[in-house]
């Protein structure tokens, strides 16, 4: 009886000390440093993790035109931040065989959509330099950026292509440049 | 098909343009005026030839494209129409194939395919109108016979009558008339007198003729095709007294008759000299005066301005695996184009370049202005990522995003001219220039591509619309030829060799021929005088 009564009272104690503990120990750290610094990285990972599903372009396996393909792209934080990840994404790796219609080495310097629902969208200058020519990549090029903004975002109803952040006339000496150009399916397939 | 399918493809057509990566031509920019009040009867119907005879549609102009009624198609080609009144579409079906159709869009569903349309359906009240070309995209595909529609003729083959293109024209050449008929395919013919006419008569179910205006007063009195359907008839005037003819294979695709008539007190009646040349004499110097002036006056084609894409250091355009660089190859063309054209027409030409030197693309198209030229043709060889894509394609300017400028078009400035007063002109902006050309560009195009097909492998889409910087500021008609791939080995090493080369300036040269005939015979039927100028779009 006395042995029972003996361990009652030790469990007792026990658990005294580790309320003592968690009230003494933890709970300030949880309500000193723990709890803002707990959400804040839960947000930086669902920012960093969250994807939306968009329509990108590739050029198509045999070449001559723009396929649509629905594929998870970064989530952008405002229409600008979006704008953006959907055009890494063009740059970025394909599944074969499907290719990027960006050449090689193509960066994104910048993007910018005015009020007027007009996206400026600044490349680096390989887009120019080591463009493969002919009026059909061309096409690809310019369309694969222009239909994969706009056919997104609605916001953006027309794009022009900047080039080391300025305008040019063309990429490679036929589509004009000098002005936005609003979404087409000349080149995408049917 | 069943109705809910039916009912599947009308909402397709209606939702498609919302949705985003829909396939859609873009509008064209003068789909933004309101419709209504600018349709104008055509000045001639579509001819529908088939065996059992010939029947004529009519056709209506709305903001400047040719449209047909579906009434009108139904009753020709036994089509049943049925309003959806809930959809607010109409479906056409032939044989259990079905075409589905809403207002305002420029897209059809045939058969469950979509199909660009070149300008919206129209709907009047019960009417509903469609653009012309619906019967080659929409209709051909479902029909269970050959559809050929030939646009710029207002012409619809059914099935295989043998209906070859001809065009005639006449020049006045040191006291005689020379008639020229050019037919193609390749169709043989005679000639005979027969009382006060010479008859071409080919051996053809019915001819596809185009006759430029008549100007050989005493001479001819009239050039009449299409009676009886296979002939050509010279209508013969008082001062005539003989006529040779001969016939020349001008290439495997197209034959040309030369009629030559002589006044009467001429000795050279019956057999035809030995001296006569198998092509029509090319003028001793291009363009010798007298000849202009006793040349009618054409307000047609006169000069063209051939543009060799590319140039200079910095812009070698497109290149082949085996060194090959585009901008060789269009110089070659170029240069290979003018004197076919030069020494066979007798026009002026001008090339943008003529040596391997830059010229910005705005400064061809002005080049081209300044030179009043009145057509333009840009030159070019394409490439692709991959080396199997063949063919070569037609391109005309593709106007949409154009229409802010569009508005302020055409506005008029009043100047001061020397010695008092005023004078009004007419200010184009660069933006627009083209704008008002776009028919006549499309209807170059689809020659061209005709042309071009019979000697050269087109792509899947031969004729395509693209904002193209070197058209946009073009004031004339003007086309951008992909001429094929320099990226595909085989047609790299054709583009080197002299006779593929004499092919492409053989079908240039075959559509430039046809496209002036087209214009001259348009403008001399519709127009008062040679000052008339093509309506500018509003």
């Amino acid at each position: 009886m006395t042995r029972v009564r003996a361990f009652g009272l030790i469990l007792f104690v026990l658990l005294v000390a580790a309320i003592g503990v968690v009230l003494i120990v933890v709970a300030p750290r949880w309500y000193a440093a723990g709890q803002p610094a707990r959400p804040a990285q839960a947000a930086k990972e669902t920012v960093a993790t969250r994807k939306i599903r968009a329509t990108l372009f590739y050029v198509s396996e045999d070449g001559r035109s723009l396929v649509p393909m629905e594929r998870e792209v970064a989530y952008g934080d405002g229409l600008q931040e979006q704008a953006k990840r959907i055009v890494e994404a063009e740059i970025g790796p394909v599944p074969a065989p499907l290719a990027s219609a960006l050449p090689a080495g193509t960066q994104l310097r910048g993007l910018y959509v005015t009020d007027r629902g007009e996206a400026f969208v600044d490349f680096s200058r390989e887009l120019v330099a080591a463009h493969p020519g002919g009026s059909l990549n061309e096409l690809l090029t310019v369309y694969s950026v222009v239909d994969a903004l706009t056919a997104n975002l609605p916001a953006v109803h027309a794009v022009q292509l900047l080039v080391d952040g300025r305008e040019v006339d063309t990429l490679a000496g036929h589509v004009d440049l000098r002005r936005p150009l609003v979404k087409s399916t000349i080149v995408v397939s049917r | 098909m069943k109705p809910i399918s039916l009912a599947l493809a009308l909402l397709l057509v209606a939702i498609l343009p919302g949705m985003s990566g829909a396939v859609r031509l873009p509008p064209a920019a003068y789909h933004l005026e309101p419709v209504s009040g600018q349709t104008v009867p055509a000045a001639s119907p579509l001819v529908l030839l088939s065996a059992a005879g010939r029947r004529t549609v009519a056709l209506t102009v709305i903001a400047d494209h040719e449209m047909v009624a579906l009434d009108d198609l139904a009753a020709a080609f036994q089509l049943s129409l049925r309003d959806d009144p809930l959809a607010g579409g109409m479906t056409l079906t032939y044989k259990g194939k079905t075409i589905a159709l809403m207002p305002d869009q420029s897209i059809a569903s045939v058969g469950g395919r979509l199909v660009s349309l070149p300008a919206p359906v129209v709907r009047d009240g019960k009417r509903w109108l469609v653009p012309v070309e619906f019967i080659s995209l929409a209709l051909a595909p479902v029909y269970d016979v050959r559809l050929d529609l030939r646009k710029p003729s207002r012409l619809v083959v059914l099935g295989d009558l043998r209906v070859p293109r001809v065009t005639v024209r006449q020049d006045l050449q040191a006291g005689m008339a020379r008639v020229t008929v050019e037919a193609s395919p390749r169709t043989a013919s005679t000639v005979v007198q027969e009382q006060n006419r010479v008859l071409v008569r080919f051996d053809a179910d019915a001819l596809d003729a185009a006759v430029s205006a008549a100007g050989a007063p005493g001479l001819i009195d009239a050039i009449r095709a299409g009676d009886p359907p296979n002939t050509i008839a010279i209508v013969l005037g008082p001062k005539f007294g003989s006529f040779r003819a001969s016939a020349v294979a001008v290439d495997a695709g197209s034959a040309r008759v030369i009629v030559d008539l002589l006044p009467a007190g001429l000795p050279a009646a019956g057999t035809p000299p030995p001296a006569q040349p198998s092509q029509p004499a090319p003028p001793a110097a291009p363009q010798a005066p007298s000849d202009l002036l006793a040349a009618p006056s054409t307000p047609g084609v006169r000069t063209i301005v051939i543009d060799p894409g590319h140039g200079g250091a910095d812009d070698a355009g497109a290149r082949g695996a085996a060194g090959t660089i585009e901008k060789d190859v269009t110089l070659s063309v170029a240069r290979n184009l003018k004197a076919a054209i030069e020494s066979r027409l007798g026009l002026r030409v001008l090339l943008t370049r003529d040596a391997d030197t830059a010229v910005s693309l705005d400064d061809r198209a002005a080049f081209a202005n300044n030179n009043r030229a009145d057509l333009f043709i840009s030159l070019h060889a394409n490439a692709s990522l991959k080396k199997e894509v063949t063919g070569a394609e037609v391109f005309y300017l593709s106007p949409d995003g154009y229409a802010q400028a569009q508005q302020q078009a055409t506005t008029t400035a009043s100047l001061p001219t020397l010695g008092g007063g005023t004078r009004d002109i007419d200010v184009i902006l660069w933006e627009v220039a083209q704008m008002q050309h776009l028919s006549q560009s499309a209807a170059f195009a689809s020659i061209l591509e005709e042309e071009m097909r019979k000697h050269v492998p087109m792509s899947a889409t031969p004729v395509q619309q693209a904002p193209f910087r070197v058209l946009v500021g073009a004031n004339m008609p003007a086309v951008l030829v992909e001429m094929g791939f320099l990226t595909n080995p085989e047609q790299e090493q054709e583009f080197a060799s002299p006779r593929f080369q004499a092919t492409l300036v053989q079908a240039l040269f075959d559509a430039i021929v046809r496209f002036r005939d087209t214009i001259e015979r348009t403008r001399s039927s519709q127009s008062p005088g040679p000052l008339s100028r093509p309506p500018a779009l509003p």
